[in-house]
């Protein structure tokens, strides 16, 4: 009884050493291991390249266009609650702040009638008006300003 | 046994002083002396090492109010992800750096444990909203008042290469150097999001500060020098 225990305390090293070989040897194959970024985890991803505002100010390519924003708006505010461009760009601030004022056609809500602030529906001005970044074009584009 | 000589018993502060001021019979000068130092070293390392306990993030927003609101917001913004890995916490804007206004801070705070544990007047998101441009306020009223010094701990016009800025940020830098502007002027919200009416409120919150005389009045444009340099009489 005796000498069998200390077989079994000889073999117990050798089982967890084995052990230990074949969790390592599963790991290095990624056997079994999904990674969320759709490939092995020991594939290097290129990090995409970033592409840098451009803060020129813009020729407009047709007569009615929203004029492109010259400047960065990251971390800029606009929801429900406030809208920081209205900090620079309305009536009231555009001349201290040196800013381009909104177009008056702002100021006048859907029934015609002109405000003193901002039309509701004019509040987000990033559904029209956008900064632009010097990346290569996502789809093929024909368009040609009749000014040119 | 009942005292009859009360008058021969000195009252209680007068016994304390009285043992206070006496010289010690049993220690020694030194183990006074030294023995004093040290305690307070120890005590003063215990007073710091407990107060800074309670000047980090991570003690901010032990409390759900701080967590789920002002600390929610701030995740994404400059102040606490950006190219450089430098990160400006909670107190290194909301708490002064110099000891003796730090501790006028910390002594106002225990307004805000009243808060949390008996009104629990910004329990939830809905009651923080409503509080939302009162508490915006008084950040911006202390900031207004002391030239916002938090932000110039680490932001210095003097060292501000302004060619590297945007040409409009270099322009309006410039401006308020010229015209005597601090940062919160115009970088309210930058960590955390803005209520309604948020610019009218500020400029409530200047003109009440100047009212009371806290900061200097913001110098008008002098009408009569005007008219005199472009030739034209005033009509009022």
């Amino acid at each position: 009884m005796k000498k069998l225990a200390f077989l079994g305390a000889l073999a117990l090293p050798a089982i967890v050493v084995a052990g230990l070989a074949l969790a390592q040897s599963a790991a290095e194959t990624g056997a079994g291991v999904k990674s969320l970024r759709g490939v092995q985890p020991d594939v290097e991803l290129d990090v995409e390249p970033v592409f840098h505002q451009e803060k020129q100010r813009f020729v407009r390519n047709y007569r009615l266009q929203p004029p492109l924003i010259p400047h960065s708006i990251d971390k800029y505010q606009i929801d429900m609650r406030a809208n920081e461009c209205l900090a620079c760009h309305d009536w009231k601030n555009a001349g201290n702040r040196g800013a381009p004022t909104l177009s008056m056609t702002h100021y006048t809500d859907r029934d015609g009638i002109q405000t003193e602030n901002v039309a509701s529906r004019r509040w987000f001005c990033n559904q029209c008006h956008v900064p632009q970044a010097d990346a290569p074009a996502l789809v093929e584009n024909l368009f040609h300003s009749l000014g040119q | 046994m009942k005292r009859t000589d009360t008058a021969a018993r000195p009252g209680l502060p007068r016994r304390i002083w009285r043992f206070l001021a006496s010289p010690s019979g049993v220690i020694s000068v030194g183990v006074l002396a030294f023995g004093g130092f040290a305690a307070g070293v120890l005590f003063w390392g215990g007073f710091h090492t407990a107060l800074e306990m309670t000047n980090n993030e991570q003690f901010c927003i032990s409390c759900h109010e701080m967590k789920d609101n002002v600390y929610a917001e701030y995740q994404g913004t400059i102040h606490q992800n950006n190219a450089s890995g430098v990160r400006a916490t909670c107190p290194d804007c909301h708490v002064p750096k110099e000891w003796g206004p730090k501790m006028l801070r910390k002594i106002k705070a225990s307004k805000e444990l009243y808060g949390h544990f008996v009104t629990q007047s910004i329990w939830t998101e809905q009651k923080f909203n409503e509080k939302r441009i009162d508490l915006a306020a008084n950040e911006w009223a202390r900031m207004k008042s002391n030239d916002s010094h938090e932000c110039r701990n680490c932001h210095n016009f003097g060292f501000m290469d302004f060619t590297l800025q945007e040409n409009r940020a270099a322009a309006d830098h410039q401006t308020a150097i010229d015209g005597g502007k601090t940062c919160i002027d115009c970088h309210q919200g930058i960590a955390h999001d803005l209520p309604a009416n948020y610019l009218d409120r500020y400029r409530e919150v200047v003109t009440d500060l100047e009212n009371r005389g806290v900061i200097p009045r913001a110098s008008q444009p002098e009408v009569a020098a005007v008219s005199a340099f472009v030739g034209e009489t005033r009509l009022d």
